[in-house]
This record gives C-alpha cells, structure tokens and sequence, in this order.
C-alpha cells in the first residue's frame, strides 16, 4: 500500500512539472480576488468583484461587508471561497454564513400530516489569513435546528504556487459540484438534488490532505483537486434505509477521529470552463468501505465503493438561460451472498433550468432579479436485474420541481417550489406519489 | 405601488396554496390498499396497530440491530410489500420433512434455508439429498379474523373420509403446540396436539408463533419465544422485545380485509355463479365466522375470505416431497382468495401465484390445480372462453 501511494505521489509530481513546464498563464485563486464573468443568469447584470469592500452599505458599525457574487458560478471547486463574508477592522479573520427557512405543505399518496415549518440548516464561516501563504477556512453547520452539529470544512491552506496549493484539516470531497458548492442561497430549489444527497452523500467531507490548483490560456481555465481522506465504511451496506446507502457512513462518530479500515479514499477531479461556454467537471472518488481485517486477522476481502460523476454548467447566452446538471455512476462492490436489496450499481442526477424573467429595481431593491425555474432529477439505488424473473429492479425516484424565486440581492434568495415526486420501491410495484408545495428563503448573513 | 400590488397577490396566492389538495397526488381508493386498520379499532387500539405497523414496515435489522448472521431478508416489510403477496425474489426454502415423521434435517439448519449472510460469512446450502420447498411470502391481510375462525367451524367442514362423496375431502390439520403458545378459549385438543390453520402447510397454531418463527428464521432475530440462535444453534439473548412482537402481532390481526373493486359489474357477477358453478367454492369457501375474540372489531364477525383453512391433496403436479406438521406432501392448505385481484400491485405488476409463485396467472394457476381440485379444473376447461373471462373478473374483484 506504502509503494502504492508512493508511486501515486511520483506520478502526479512529474504531472505538475510537466503542467508547470508549459506556457500557461496562472490564474490567481479566487479567495485572493478577482473578476470574472459569471455563466450566471441572475448575475447577468454585472460583473462583480469578489472581494470588495463595500463600507457604506455596511451593517454594523465594527464590520465590513466582503461582498461575493454568491449567485454566480465560478469553478464549482471555488465556491467554498466564494462567499460573502464580515470582516472586523482590519484583523485577519472573517465570518459568514446563511440561514434557509421554508414551510411547506406536502401529501404522500393524497395523505398528507399537514403544514411544518422548517430550519434546515444554519451554517457559520470563519476564515482568516494566517500570514504569508496560509489561510484558514471552516464551515459549521447546524441542521435541523441544531439536532445536528457538524464541521463540514475546516482546512488549512497553504499556498506555493497557483498550481500547488496544499489542503489539510476537514476537506470538502470534490466529487460532482453540488457538493462543494452546496450553499442555499446559491440555489432556486429549496430541496437539495437526491442524487446529490442520497448518492453522493452532500455534503461530504472528511479528514485528509491535498493538492488543488488552476491555471488559464486565454479564455480557457483548467483546474484539479486531489485527496486523500478517511473513507466509508460498512454502513453503507447494513442501514436502516434498507438499499445501498452511501449517507450511512456520516453517521459514524469516529470518522473524523479514524479510518474505519485503514485504507485512504482517493478523490480526484479536473475541471475545464471557457468563460462562453461554461464548465465541465470530471470526479472520480473511490476507496475500500468494510473492515476487511481487526487486530491482523483477515475478515473479508477488501470490498470497494468508486463513484464517477460528470457536471457541467453553461448559460444559453441568447436567452441568459442558465443551465446546470450533475450525474454520477456509482459501482459497490456487495458480497453475491448478501441481500440483492443492496444495490451494487447505483446512479442519478439532475439538471437544473434557470430563465431570468425581471431585473429590476423592486421595493428598493436595486438589482432584483426574478427567476422561473425547472429541476429535473433521477435517482436509481439499485441498477440491475431479479435473476428469479430477469426483469430490472425498480428501487427509484424521479422528480420535477419548478420554482418561482425572487433574488432581492446578491446574498439572499426567496423560493417558491412545487415538487412532484415519483418513488417506486425495489420490486416496480406502482410508484407511491409525493407531491409538496414549498415557500422559503435562504440567506448569506 | 403597483409592483408592489402585484408581489404582494402573488405572495399570498403562492402562501395560499399551502392548503390547496389539487396540487396534490390523489389518495389511492381504499379498495386498491391492503394496508391499513380494520374497521372498529379503538383509539388505543388503534395505537398499538401504529406501532405495530411501524415495528412490520420500518423497522430494518442490520448487523448492528442483530441480524442474522445468516437470514433471508432484512425486515418484514422487505417480504410482503404493501401487505400483500411476495416476489420471486422473496420466496423462501423450506427442506428436510418428507412425511410425518418430522424433520431429519434440523441439524444441517432445517427447516429453513438462510440463503443469505452479513458480509464474510457463508450462508446456508440445500444438504444434498433433502426434500425442499419453495414458500412465496402470502398477503397479511384479514389474518385476525382467519385466526379466531372456531375450531369446532373447521372441524364442521372437514370430510376426511369424503362422506359426501363429492370428491373433496380437506382435513383440519393437527399439530403440537410450542411452549410459548396457548390454546385459544374452546380450542379442540387430540392427544396432544391442536387445530393449526396458518402457513402452507397449516403447521402454525396461531400469528405469534407465526411472527416469532419468521423472526427467528427469516431475519436471524432470537426472542424469548424463539431463542435459539440459527447460526451457532445456541440460545442467545433476545433481540427484539415480547412488547415489540405482540404488537407487531396485535398489527397483523388488524390488518383490514381487502374491499371488492366492481363487485356489481355483471362480468364479475357471472363470474361468481361459475365459481360455484364448477366447485371452487367447495375448498375456497367463501364465508366464513368468527368465534369470540379480545378484540371486538374480530368477535364473532362474518367475513368471505375464500378459504376452509383445511388440508387438500393437491395432485402430483404440486407435490414437492416437502411437508410440515401432520399434512402429507402433496397436500396443501387451501389458501384465501380475498385481495387476489391486488395481488400485482405487490408482486411487481404481475402475478406470481401458487404456494411457491410458479403460475404467473390466474388461468395458469388453476391449471396447475389437480388431486381433489381436478374435477373443478376439468370443468374450467369445458368452460367457454368469454365465460373464463367472467370467472377471472371475479376473481380479479376479490
């Protein structure tokens, strides 16, 4: 195994070298500043400075606002900087966060338990500049009020060269783009995509380390990530949900404290974005989930979990159309004697319609902007056959969700949403409908 | 002031559709479900069928929780989808008993085969040489009023002997009882042994033993009632508690009887004289009663369930050389008929029929029928094809 991630470490030296040796322009990271045209819809209007300064709309006395195009979509791997944040007088450190709030009226087969009112989450970001070449970042989530308290990001940064940059701490997994670029006040839809949560387990982060970076020719950005991190574990096979369940392994309490077997999850991602036409990600994640040995003896063989996951944003420049889906393919190594009700090949995504109707000034709101948008999305937990009868195994989900969402500035996002949801359980029997009407905001602070 | 106007109506348009149904999927009609309360519950009965409810359909066992090591299926729900019928995929194997002399197998892991196992382990295999079954889950519905039919009502319609000489001669099947199990009040005792009425082949006395077993075997899940661990053959501490259980089987007495769909078409109406007509009535009897029960929603109820609960020789063609209890190997209990026509909505949009799902229709099934049913299988074929017609459209109203 030692040689193993050696020879992984040499490779990937002589691949940066060989990057370094070309002619390419180095982009600076975005937590360093920077203007770039968003592919954006809502953020159509202008192009924003991440980083400046806006004192006199400050909301406090001792802080400053650090305004970030939050509706924007820089690279998706980006996003974890860009944000906006609170910094006080000059000292180095900075804090942010958001809130999401919603009620919603939802029916299960024309049964429904009435009206609820929800905090899905409340996060707070501290970053600070350490010195030279060192930040820091951190992410803490509150879910459900609070029933959940979680690190999600906690990282320090340690910057050599644009294209060498080295993460430890808490790392935010780049595996698809919702999941590090998950912020609710990014989004049009108050429920996060399935796939992105029950699939790629959003958000997913663990501890490790890593190199990320970027450079850029012309009109042309090209950026990777690589990790090495705590991984899964057997959860995701033996779960109350009853189907392969990638989330299972978040609720394992020693996961940050140790590998549940010793073998590091590998994560790579390369992402390419033309400033015209948008981005292109390609992730790749994978590593061994069950405790294949305890204390030297061998348990079981060493049962893997790879995900591959495509996405790609763009904005339809005719229109201000913006575009955004993810996808990934899931392979789970399950033992042939265990239940077929485990899913050993998994996949599903979503795309995301998002058409910019109104902007303008609205109740003294100088850059409204009102967007009618449409989410489709598939989840199938379990893509094979019944060998008893040869006919595929159902176990999935299929939803449409338009939206209807008022943007009354760059940080905060009012939503309306209707979802329509189709599940149909392991045998195809007829899908049990779910149908809700969802009324919330979400909001930088 | 206008824009203002027009956000304002859209807000509370958008606020008031919180409360609007037609947005929203419509409820299934009730006579499509075969989940849900029988009529009459009581309010705290009605709790304890919830829990229930929630102990059959939700609860899943994992390694955590003391599955297996060695099982056939994760939960209860994982087998009887919506309360009704199982799939191919959940049928379960049964081996080791070819007569009534008992099983010579029960030290090789009879009589169930655990076909499946946590990770690392292996499961069971058929010992070579061991007479076998395949047991498709069946549908839970109505079971509490099956359970408190009299002993005395099932012996009233046994004709062992064929008395009546019409071809049919069901027999109530005699068991012995496990420790845990008490006769129910007016129960009929015979040396020993008393009326058994549930499972293929009528060996279970009543829905605890029912529910302890399948915990036991289907799940790998020890109780105080079974605590004999199937991996290790050792007694182990139990793994579910008694309240869980008897609630689980305080839900499965509860469970609702399925409703007839298009009971007055005149399809179906036809259809229900050719029931009659060629003798399936004489072993799916269609009205059976209820003797006293604790529970009043149960006591002394008449209900049509299409069954005698009785043991029928079946013919060869059903004839696997796998028993259990008193039945011989080719004879079956007579199972209901009541929910058939719902059947696909649980079995994945088909039909998986028969004690072990091998007919995949209705027409099939009876087919397949033969020993005392083969006269009423002769006089199906002599029937004409739109009549068939009428007989499956009742059957499929059930």
């Amino acid at each position: 195994m030692k040689k193993k991630l050696q020879l992984l470490g040499f490779l990937f030296l002589v691949l940066l070298n060989g990057l370094a040796a070309g002619n390419l322009t180095a982009f600076a990271q975005s937590q360093s500043g920077g203007s770039q045209t968003s592919n954006h819809p809502a953020d159509s209007r202008s192009t924003i400075d991440s980083s400046r300064i806006d004192p006199k709309k400050d909301s406090t006395r001792f802080f400053k606002r650090i305004l970030a195009d939050t509706s924007r979509m820089m690279l998706n791997m980006e996003a974890i900087y860009n944000r906006p944040f609170l910094q006080l007088g000059k000292l180095g450190a900075s804090v942010g966060g958001y809130l999401e709030s919603n009620s919603r009226y939802e029916s299960v087969d024309g049964i429904s338990e009435g009206i609820s009112f929800q905090i899905p989450r409340l996060t707070v970001f501290i970053s600070s500049t350490i010195g030279k070449r060192l930040k820091f970042l951190t992410e803490i989530e509150l879910e459900q009020g609070g029933k959940e308290i979680g690190i999600e990001f906690a990282s320090l940064d340690v910057s050599f060269h644009p294209l060498v940059n080295i993460r430890g701490g808490v790392v935010m997994i780049p595996i698809g783009a919702f999941n590090q670029n998950h912020d609710g006040p990014k989004w049009e839809f108050i429920d996060r995509p399935i796939s992105s949560t029950t699939l790629i387990p959003s958000t997913w982060s663990n501890v490790g380390f890593g190199l990320f970076g970027k450079y850029g020719l012309g009109n042309w950005i090209w950026a990777y990530e690589a990790y090495l991190t705590n991984g899964f574990d057997d959860r995701i096979i033996s779960n109350e949900q009853n189907r392969t369940w990638l989330p299972a392994s978040k609720q394992n309490p020693n996961r940050f404290e140790e590998s549940f077997n010793g073998v590091p999850l590998t994560t790579l991602k390369f992402a390419l974005r033309n400033r015209s036409l948008g981005e292109v990600g390609v992730s790749w994640m994978g590593g061994v989930y069950n405790k294949f040995q305890q204390d030297g003896l061998l348990l079981d063989k060493r049962r893997r979990v790879d995900f591959l996951a495509l996405d790609v944003n763009t904005t339809l420049e005719a229109t201000k159309t913006y575009l955004n889906g993810e996808w990934v393919w899931i392979w789970v190594d399950v033992p042939a004697t265990y239940s077929l009700q485990f899913g050993k090949r998994l996949q599903g995504g979503f795309v995301d319609i998002v058409q910019p109707l109104l902007k303008k000034s609205l109740f003294g709101w100088d850059q409204a902007v009102v967007n009618l948008s449409l989410r489709a999305e598939y989840t199938d937990y379990n893509a094979s056959s019944f060998p008893e009868t040869g006919k595929p195994i159902a176990d999935h989900v299929i939803a449409l969700v338009p939206s209807l969402s008022l943007r009354p500035s760059l940080q905060t996002v009012f939503r309306f949403n209707y979802r329509y949801q189709w599940q149909a359980d392991l045998l195809g029997n007829p899908p049990s409908r779910t149908g809700s009407i969802q009324i919330g905001f979400s909001t930088y602070f | 002031m206008k824009t203002f106007s027009t956000f304002f109506a859209t807000g509370l348009f958008a606020f008031s559709l919180l409360g609007c149904d037609w947005l929203m999927p419509r409820q299934k009609p009730e006579n499509h479900l075969l989940d849900g309360p029988i009529e009459q519950l009581s309010p705290a009965e009605n709790q304890r069928f919830l829990a229930g409810d929630k102990a059959f359909n939700l609860e899943v066992f994992t390694s955590q929780n003391g599955l297996g090591p060695l099982f056939v299926a994760t939960s209860c729900g994982s087998c009887h989808a919506g309360d009704g019928k199982g799939h191919p995929f959940t049928t379960l194997i049964r081996f080791g008993q070819s007569d009534q002399s008992g099983n010579r197998f029960l030290n090789q892991g009879g009589p169930q085969l655990q076909q499946r196992a946590l990770p690392g382990l292996l499961p069971e295999t058929l010992p070579s040489g061991a007479a076998y079954s395949r047991f498709m889950p069946p549908a839970n519905t109505g079971l509490g009023l099956l359970e408190y039919v009299t002993d005395s009502l099932l012996l009233a319609m046994e004709d062992p002997a064929d008395s009546n000489q019409d071809g049919i001669s069901g027999r109530v099947s005699w068991n012995y009882l496990p420790a845990y199990v008490d006769p129910k009040e007016g129960a009929i005792g015979q040396a020993g042994k008393y009326i058994c009425r549930f499972g293929k082949k009528a060996a279970v006395y009543d829905l605890l033993q029912q529910t302890a077993v399948a915990y036991n075997q289907d799940m790998g899940i020890a109780s105080s009632f079974e605590p004999i661990d199937t991996y290790t053959g050792q007694e182990v501490e139990p793994e579910v508690s008694n309240t869980k259980i008897q609630d689980l089987v305080f839900y499965l007495r509860t469970l609702k009887v399925p409703l007839r769909r298009n009971a007055q078409q005149p399809v179906v109406v036809a259809g229900e004289k050719l029931f009659f007509q060629i003798g399936c009535e004489n072993c799916h009897r269609q009205t059976l009663r209820t003797g006293k029960s604790p529970i009043s929603a149960l006591s002394e109820k008449e209900f049509h369930p299409y069954t005698d609960l009785l043991l029928h020789q079946m013919g060869q063609d059903l004839d696997d050389g796998y028993t259990e209890g008193s039945a011989d190997s080719d004879e079956w209990r007579t199972p209901p008929l009541w929910g058939l026509g719902l059947s696909p909505s649980s079995q994945g949009g088909g039909y998986f029929l028969l004690h072990d799902g091998r007919a995949t229709s209705i027409e099939k099934a009876i087919e397949w029928h033969g020993g005392e049913a083969l006269q009423s299988r002769q006089d199906f074929n002599a029937l004409t094809l739109q009549e068939k017609q009428h007989l499956f459209a009742f059957l499929e109203s059930l």
